[in-house]
C-alpha cells in the first residue's frame, strides 16, 4: 500500500509538471497579445509597449516559466493579466460555484443511474427495461447545451418554476438550490444515462452468478438480493465509469456555466483564454488536471474498499 | 411613558412610513460583455464604459445623444481665438465617493497620468495634441494644445479621460472611486455588478434610481430567457436580431433599433496584391450586395453604408449607390485585373455580425469568380495575426469609435495597409477645423474620397438593439459614445 501511494504521488507530480509545460508552451505559441487584448484597437504603440513591460511579457520565455514555477511552489500563482488581482483569489471566489455544480451533478448522476440501472436489470427484457433503455439512449444522444436551453424555455420562461440562470450564492440556501436544479439536470443527464446502462449490464452479469441463485434459493427477497448481493458485486465497473464521469462533469461545467451564466471556473477559463491571460489559464488548467488525477486516485482507492481481493494485487 | 420615548416612537413610525412611501427603485440591466477590470483609463473593454463612465466616474465634459458636448466636472470653458488654449472652470464642492475633495489638482493628476511616458491609457492618442496642463487655482484648469483639435472636447468626455484621484487610482480596477451620480457597491465577478445612488452628487435630486444592478449574460439565448422571465429590466446591447419578433410581440417590452458609431467593413489588405490594385477593390465593392448581407446576416435590422461615416451623423452623404451590385460586371473587372479564379482568405473574428456576413460575402464573391476561403478565428488570434501582423487578405470588423475616419490616415503600419498622402492631409484639415459647417464639408469630401478609392467594402452601420421594459424610460436609442448615463433613467 505504501509503495502504491508513493507511485501515485510521483505520478501526480509528474502529470502536473507536464501539464504546466504544455499550457505554458501552447499559450505562448498561440497567436495573441494580452496587451492588445486589454488596450483595444485604438491603443498607441507606446501604451502597448508600456503595458507589455508592466505584465513582464518582454522577459525571455524560460525566465518567465522559471519564475512561475518557483512562485507556484510557494503557493503564489501570480497576478491575472486582465483582472489585475491575484489568481488564487480569483479562483477561490469561483470555486464554490463549480464545486457545488459538479457535486450536485455527481449525486444526481449516481442516484438516478443506480436506481434506473438496477430497475432495468431487475426487469430484464420486460417493458420497464425497454423503457429505461430507450430513455437513456435518448439521454446520451441529446447535447447538453441543447437540453439546457430546452429546460430553461420550459421551466423558467413558460412555467416560471425556476430561475433561468445566475447563482445567488450560498447565503440564501433555498435560492441557491433552486438555481442549481436546471444546470445540474442539464449537466448530469448524459452522464447518468451512460452510467445507468453500465449499471444495468454489470448487474445483469452478476445476476447470472451462482451465489445470486443460491441467495434467492435460501429465501432472501428479490429486493434484498438486488441491493445487498448484486449491487456491491457490480460496483467495480460502475466506480471506474463514475471516476471518469467526475472529470467529465468538472469540464462539462464550462459549457453549462456559459448557458446558465453561472460565475464559476468554467466561465473564468473561457474568458481567460480569450483574453490570453496566461497566469489565470495556467493555474486553472493545473487545477482541473489536479482534480482529474485526484479523482482517478480516489477511484483506485475505492477499488480496494469495494473488492478486498484487489488488495493483494495492489 | 416619557415624552422622549414617545417622540422616538413617532420618529420611527414616520421613518417606516417614509420608507414604505418611497420604496427603493432598482433597475436590472443585462450586459453581453463581462469586464475584467473596472478602470476605463487602463482597459478598453467597452462594458467598463457602458457601466461606469459618467455614472461612477466623471470627465471634464460629457456628451448628449446627439453628439453635442455638455459640461460635466467643468461647469464652463472658454477657448482662445487661436483655438489652442482651453480654460475650464470646475464645478465647486464636488467630492469623490471616498470623501476626498475634487479640485484642479485631481484634473492635473489624471491628465499627467494619462500623458506620462509609461501610461497605458487605451486612448492615449486623445492626449497627444496636449502641450501643457496647468492649474492656476483650485477651480481653474488651463489646457494648451500643440495643434488645433476639433474633437478635443468630445474626446475629453470619454471614459479614458475620467478624472481619477491620486488617493484612489490604484484601487480603481476593483473598487472604482469617482465623483459621479452613482457609487460602486459590489461586484461578483462573472455574475453581477451593483451601483447605488450617490446622495451627495450635485444633481442628486433629479436622479430617480436608487440601485442599478448589471447582470452579465453573454449567450444571446440565455439573455433572451432572462428577459422573458422578468429577471432583467433592460438589455441595451442585444446581439441577436433574429430573436426580436418574440419581444416585439410582447407588450411588456419595447424594442428599439438605434444606431451605433460602428461601421462594419469588409476590410481589404491594401498593402499587398491583389488589393493594392484599386480596380480589384472596386470589383469587390461591385460584387457585394449590401441588401442581401443585411437581410441574411442582420435579419434586415441595419442601415447600409457606402463609406466610412455613420448615417445618423450630420455630415453624412449617401454613397451606397457608388458601386451598384452587379456580379457579371464584377466578374469582368476581376478578369480584366487578372485575378479571376484566385483564392483569397477571409479571416473573420468571432462576432455574429462578422461570421454571418462572411458566409454571404463568400457566396457573392463566388458568383463573381473569386474563391474566398472563410477562416473563423478567435479574437486573440484576430488581434495578433490580422490587426497587428497584417497577415490577411480580407476581414470583417466593426469600427465602434466615434470620429474614426482618421483610421485612414494612420499610415502603412495600420492593418488597412492604406497609405495615401491625400487622405492624410484631408484628415489633418478635418481634425483641426473648428468650424462645424466647414468641418462637415470636409467630412463629406472624405466620405466621397474613401468611396471613390474603394479602400474597403463598406457594408452597414452596426445597429444598437435594445429590449427594455415599457415602464423604464430614458435609455438612449442611439449612442455616439460607449457610455449610457443612468442619472436620467426613470421607472414608472
Amino acid at each position: 500500500m505504501g509503495y502504491f501511494l508513493l507511485r501515485r504521488s510521483v505520478g501526480f507530480i509528474l502529470t502536473l509538471f507536464a501539464v504546466s509545460v504544455v499550457v505554458f508552451a501552447v499559450m505562448n505559441v498561440l497567436p495573441g497579445d494580452p496587451a492588445l487584448t486589454i488596450l483595444g484597437l485604438d491603443a498607441t504603440e507606446d501604451a502597448l509597449a508600456a503595458l507589455r513591460d508592466q505584465l513582464g511579457l518582454n522577459d525571455p520565455l524560460l525566465t518567465r516559466y522559471w519564475s512561475w514555477v518557483t512562485n507556484a511552489l510557494t503557493g503564489d500563482f501570480g497576478v491575472s493579466h486582465s483582472f489585475r488581482v491575484p489568481v488564487a483569489g480569483l479562483i477561490a471566489e469561483r470555486l464554490p460555484m463549480t464545486i457545488s455544480l459538479a457535486v450536485s451533478g455527481m449525486i444526481f448522476t449516481v442516484v438516478l443511474a443506480l436506481v434506473l440501472g438496477i430497475a432495468a436489470a431487475a426487469n430484464h427484457r420486460k417493458a420497464g427495461d425497454w423503457g429505461i433503455m430507450f430513455v437513456s439512449q435518448l439521454g446520451i444522444a441529446v447535447p447538453a447545451f441543447w437540453l439546457a436551453m430546452l429546460l430553461v424555455l420550459v421551466f423558467a420562461v413558460n412555467l416560471r418554476w425556476l430561475p433561468p440562470g445566475g447563482f445567488p450564492g450560498w447565503s440564501d440556501p433555498v435560492a441557491a438550490m433552486r438555481a442549481l436544479i436546471l444546470p445540474t439536470v442539464a449537466l448530469a443527464l448524459v452522464q447518468s444515462s451512460v452510467l445507468a446502462r453500465v449499471t444495468r449490464s454489470s448487474a445483469l452479469e452478476v445476476m447470472r452468478q451462482d451465489y445470486v441463485r443460491t441467495a434467492r434459493a435460501s429465501g432472501f427477497s428479490r429486493r434484498r438480493v438486488l441491493w445487498r448481493h448484486v449491487l456491491p458485486n457490480a460496483l467495480v465497473p460502475i466506480v471506474t465509469i463514475v471516476g471518469m464521469q467526475f472529470a467529465a462533469l468538472v469540464t462539462g461545467t464550462i459549457v453549462i456555466e456559459n448557458v446558465f451564466y453561472l460565475p464559476g471556473l468554467g466561465r473564468l477559463i473561457f474568458q481567460s483564454i480569450a483574453n490570453r491571460d496566461l497566469p489565470t489559464v495556467q493555474a486553472l488548467v493545473m487545477l482541473f488536471a489536479a482534480i482529474v488525477v485526484t479523482a482517478n486516485f480516489i477511484v483506485d482507492l475505492l477499488y480496494v474498499v469495494i473488492d478486498p481481493r484487489l488488495k493483494a494485487r495492489a | 411613558m416619557t415624552t422622549r420615548s414617545l417622540s422616538a416612537i413617532a420618529a420611527l413610525g414616520m421613518a417606516l412610513f417614509a420608507a414604505a412611501a418611497q420604496a427603493e427603485t432598482k433597475l436590472v440591466i443585462g450586459l453581453q460583455q463581462e469586464p475584467t477590470s473596472l478602470d476605463p483609463t487602463s482597459d478598453a473593454t467597452a462594458s467598463i464604459d457602458g457601466m461606469l463612465t459618467q455614472n461612477v466616474y466623471e470627465s471634464l465634459t460629457t456628451v448628449a445623444p446627439t453628439g453635442d458636448v455638455l459640461p460635466q466636472l467643468a461647469e464652463s470653458w472658454t477657448v482662445s481665438d487661436n483655438g489652442l488654449t482651453y480654460t475650464f472652470k470646475l464645478a465647486q464642492g464636488v467630492k469623490y465617493h471616498d470623501g476626498t475633495d475634487f479640485d484642479s489638482a485631481d484634473v492635473l493628476f489624471a491628465f499627467n497620468r494619462a500623458m506620462a511616458e509609461g501610461s497605458t491609457n487605451p486612448s492615449k492618442g486623445y492626449f497627444k495634441p496636449i502641450a501643457s496642463v496647468e492649474a492656476p487655482d483650485a477651480q481653474t484648469v488651463v489646457i494648451t494644445l500643440k495643434k488645433k483639435d476639433a474633437f478635443f472636447l468630445f474626446n475629453m468626455a470619454q471614459g479614458d479621460a475620467s478624472i481619477v484621484a491620486e488617493e484612489s487610482v490604484d484601487g480603481n480596477a476593483t473598487t472604482p472611486i469617482g465623483t459621479g451620480p452613482f457609487k460602486y457597491d459590489s461586484w461578483t465577478r462573472g455574475d453581477r455588478l451593483t451601483l447605488v445612488k450617490n446622495p451627495d452628487w450635485r444633481g442628486a435630486s433629479g436622479v430617480q434610481l436608487d440601485k442599478v444592478e448589471f447582470r452579465f449574460i453573454a449567450d444571446p439565448a440565455a439573455a433572451a430567457a432572462a428577459i422573458m422571465s422578468d429577471e432583467i429590466d433592460a438589455y441595451p446591447g442585444f446581439g441577436a436580431p433574429e430573436m426580436l419578433p418574440q419581444f416585439e410581440a410582447d407588450p411588456r417590452f419595447s424594442v428599439n433599433v438605434g444606431s451605433t458609431e460602428g461601421e462594419v467593413i469588409l476590410a481589404m489588405n491594401n498593402s499587398k496584391p491583389p488589393f493594392d490594385n484599386i480596380e480589384v477593390r472596386r470589383a469587390v465593392s461591385t460584387a457585394i450586395d449590401r441588401e442581401e448581407i443585411i437581410e441574411g446576416a442582420m435579419y434586415g435590422v441595419a442601415v447600409p453604408i457606402g463609406s466610412f461615416y455613420p448615417p445618423h451623423g450630420s455630415a453624412y452623404v449617401d454613397l451606397t449607390g457608388a458601386y451598384p451590385h452587379d456580379a457579371a460586371k464584377a466578374k469582368a473587372m476581376f478578369e480584366a485585373a487578372g485575378v479571376a479564379g484566385t483564392t483569397m482568405t477571409l479571416r473573420v473574428p468571432p462576432f455574429a455580425y462578422a461570421t454571418r456576413s462572411a458566409e454571404i460575402i463568400q457566396a457573392e464573391l463566388a458568383e463573381a469568380g473569386i474563391d474566398a476561403k472563410v477562416e473563423n478565428v478567435e479574437w486573440g488570434f484576430w488581434l495578433d495575426e490580422v490587426y497587428k501582423k497584417k497577415n490577411y487578405d480580407m476581414t470583417i470588423i466593426a469600427h465602434t469609435s466615434p470620429n474614426d475616419m482618421g483610421n485612414f490616415a494612420r499610415g502603412p503600419d495600420y492593418f488597412y495597409g492604406y497609405n495615401d498622402p491625400k487622405m492624410t492631409a484631408l484628415w489633418d484639415s478635418i481634425s483641426t477645423e473648428a468650424d462645424d459647417a466647414k468641418r462637415a464639408e470636409l467630412l463629406k469630401e472624405g466620405q466621397k474620397y474613401l468611396s471613390d478609392q474603394a479602400v474597403h467594402g463598406f457594408l452597414f452601420q452596426l445597429p444598437q438593439i435594445s429590449i427594455i421594459k415599457t415602464n423604464v424610460k430614458g435609455f438612449w436609442q442611439s449612442s455616439p459614445v460607449l457610455f449610457q448615463p443612468l442619472a436620467g433613467i426613470t421607472v414608472e
